[in-house]
C-alpha cells in the first residue's frame, strides 16, 4: 500500500532559507543544504524547496542550491517559484531536481503545463495552485498571492490533470502562516474533482491537523514552521501518525 | 566503470549523486562498445515509453544492450529502464520493446491514483533465491507497470509490491537488475540497493 508521505518545504532566497508567514514578512533560518540533510535524517519522505527570490540574479543562485542539495539528497527533491518555461524546468532538472512545480507562469499559459509533462513526463510535472475562499468558491491566486485569478481552484486541478501534471500542490492562503490546520473543504473538493495525488499545504501546526488533511483526502502533506521550530522531528510526527492508524515510510537506521 | 546508457530523455543527476556518495565511478555514454564491454551498464529511464525505445534504436544500442542483459552481465534498468525489458506496453501500442522479458507492460486500473507517486514495499517473492535488496519501502513514480510475474522457466527472480492489487515491482537474474521503483531515491534502503548491485548482490 502506498504510504503517506511527510514533506518538509524550504523556501529559498538567494541560497538561503527563509520562512514565510502569508507570504510575506521573511525571515533568515538556515542553509538549504544543512536543513535539507537535516530532514532527510529525521525521516523526511521528499523535500520541496521553493525559490521565492525576486531578483534574477538571485534565481540564478538557485541553480546551485538545487545542486549542492542533490548532492547529498537522496530522497526525491521538488524544486518550484518562477519557473516560466520548459527551459526553465530542464535547467532545474539538470541541476538536480526530480520533479518541477509551475504556478503562476501555468496559469498565463496552461500549454507550459502539456510541453512539460510532454517533454519531461508527467512524474516531473507539479502544478501548485495556491487559492483562497472568495464568494464561495475556491479562488486562485498567483505571483505569490499578490494577484487574484478568475479561475476556480477546483476546475483548475481538474484542467491541471486532463493537460498532464502528475501531481498537485495545494495551498491555502487563508490558512498558510495561521496555524488553524489545512484547509478541508478544499482538500475534498479538489481531491474529489481530480484523479492526481494531492499535497495538501498550508496551516499545519500539529499531527492532528494532518491526520486531517489524510483523512480529506491529501496523499501528502507538506510543513515548514512545524518542522523549522524544532518542536517536532519529521519522525515524531511519522510515529503519532502511525497511532492513528496512518501508514508511513518507516526511517530505516 | 559504470555506464550510464544516455537516452538524451532521461533525467538522471539523482543517480549520479548516489554513484557519486558510494564513491561508484560512473560515466555518461551511448556507446555501444562501451556497453559490451563495462563492467557495470546502467539503463535508466523517464519519460516515455515510445520516446526512450526510440533513442536507444536511433543510437544503435539495442542489441548491445540485449546482450548484456541475455548473458546476465551487471546491469540496472530502472523505471522506463525495467518496463523497456518487455516485449511491449500499452503505453505505446505497435512500438516493440528490447523484449528480453517475456512480459507485457500494462497501465494501473481506474481504481488507484495514476501515477502512482509515492513509496510503497518492495518484497521478493521467493528469499531462498539470490537477492540484490531485502525487502523494504521504495520510491515510486509510475503509471505503468509489469503485467504479470515472468513464467519460473525463464529463470527471472521477481519482488512484488501492492498497488491496485499486486505487481511486479522488480525483476532480477544473474547480474541483471530491474527495479520498477527509484533506488537512487529511496533513502539508505535504496543506497544499499545499489551498493548491492555494484558488488554483484546481497552480501
Amino acid at each position: 500500500m502506498l504510504k503517506a508521505r511527510i514533506i518538509p518545504c524550504l523556501d529559498v532566497n538567494d541560497g538561503r532559507v527563509v520562512k514565510g508567514v502569508k507570504f510575506q514578512n521573511l525571515r533568515d533560518a538556515d542553509s538549504p543544504e544543512e536543513l535539507a540533510a537535516h530532514y532527510e535524517e529525521q525521516g523526511a519522505d521528499e523535500l520541496v524547496v521553493l525559490d521565492v527570490s525576486a531578483t534574477r540574479q538571485a534565481r540564478l543562485a538557485m541553480l546551485e542550491t538545487v545542486e549542492i542539495v542533490r548532492k547529498q539528497l537522496s530522497i526525491p527533491l521538488t524544486v518550484g517559484g518562477g519557473v516560466g518555461s520548459v527551459e526553465d524546468a530542464g535547467r532545474l532538472l539538470n541541476a538536480g531536481a526530480d520533479k518541477v512545480s509551475i504556478n503562476s507562469s501555468a496559469v498565463r499559459n496552461p500549454d507550459l503545463v502539456n510541453q512539460m509533462s510532454q517533454r519531461f513526463g508527467a512524474q516531473c510535472t507539479v502544478v501548485a495552485i495556491d487559492a483562497k475562499m472568495t464568494d464561495g468558491q475556491f479562488q486562485v491566486l498567483t505571483r505569490s498571492g499578490t494577484e487574484a485569478e478568475a479561475l476556480n481552484a477546483v476546475a483548475w486541478a481538474a484542467e491541471a490533470q486532463q493537460r498532464g501534471a502528475g501531481e498537485i500542490l495545494l495551498t491555502s492562503f487563508d490558512r498558510d502562516g495561521t496555524r488553524s490546520g489545512y484547509d478541508l473543504p478544499m482538500l475534498t473538493a479538489v481531491t474529489e474533482a481530480c484523479s492526481l495525488p494531492v499535497i495538501a499545504s498550508g496551516g499545519a501546526n500539529s499531527v492532528a491537523h494532518m491526520v486531517e488533511a489524510f483523512e480529506h483526502g491529501a496523499h501528502a502533506v507538506l510543513a515548514a514552521s512545524i518542522f523549522h521550530d524544532g518542536n517536532m522531528t519529521v519522525n515524531d510526527v511519522k510515529r503519532e501518525l502511525a497511532d492513528q492508524g496512518i501508514s508511513t515510510r518507516t526511517l530505516v537506521s | 566503470m559504470i555506464e550510464i546508457i544516455n537516452t538524451g530523455v532521461a533525467n538522471i543527476r539523482s543517480l549520479q549523486a548516489a554513484f557519486d556518495r558510494l564513491d561508484a565511478q560512473w560515466n555518461l555514454t551511448d556507446d555501444a562498445s562501451l556497453i559490451e564491454s563495462a563492467s557495470h551498464v546502467v539503463l535508466p529511464g523517464v519519460g516515455a515509453y515510445s520516446a526512450a525505445v526510440q533513442q536507444v534504436d536511433q543510437r544503435g544500442l539495442r542489441s548491445s544492450i540485449v546482450e548484456r542483459i541475455n548473458s546476465g552481465r551487471p546491469t540496472l534498468c530502472i523505471c522506463l529502464g525495467m518496463q523497456m525489458l518487455g516485449e511491449s506496453s500499452e503505453e505505446s501500442p505497435g512500438v516493440k520493446g528490447l523484449g528480453v522479458l517475456p512480459c507485457e507492460i500494462k497501465k494501473f486500473g481506474d481504481d488507484v491514483k495514476v501515477p502512482q507517486l509515492g513509496w510503497n514495499t518492495v518484497t521478493p517473492n521467493d528469499v531462498s533465491a539470490k537477492l540484490f535488496y531485502e525487502s523494504g519501502e521504495a520510491y515510486f513514480a509510475n503509471s505503468f507497470r509489469l503485467g504479470e510475474p515472468p513464467d519460473a522457466a525463464s529463470g527471472w527472480n521477481y519482488a512484488t509490491t501492492d498497488y491496485d492489487g499486486s505487481f511486479v515491482s522488480s525483476v532480477w537474474k544473474d547480474g541483471v537488475l530491474a527495479c520498477q521503483f527509484h533506488p537512487e531515491l529511496s533513502g539508505p534502503w535504496g543506497q544499499q540497493l545499489l551498493k548491492n548491485w555494484i558488488n554483484g548482490g546481497l552480501s
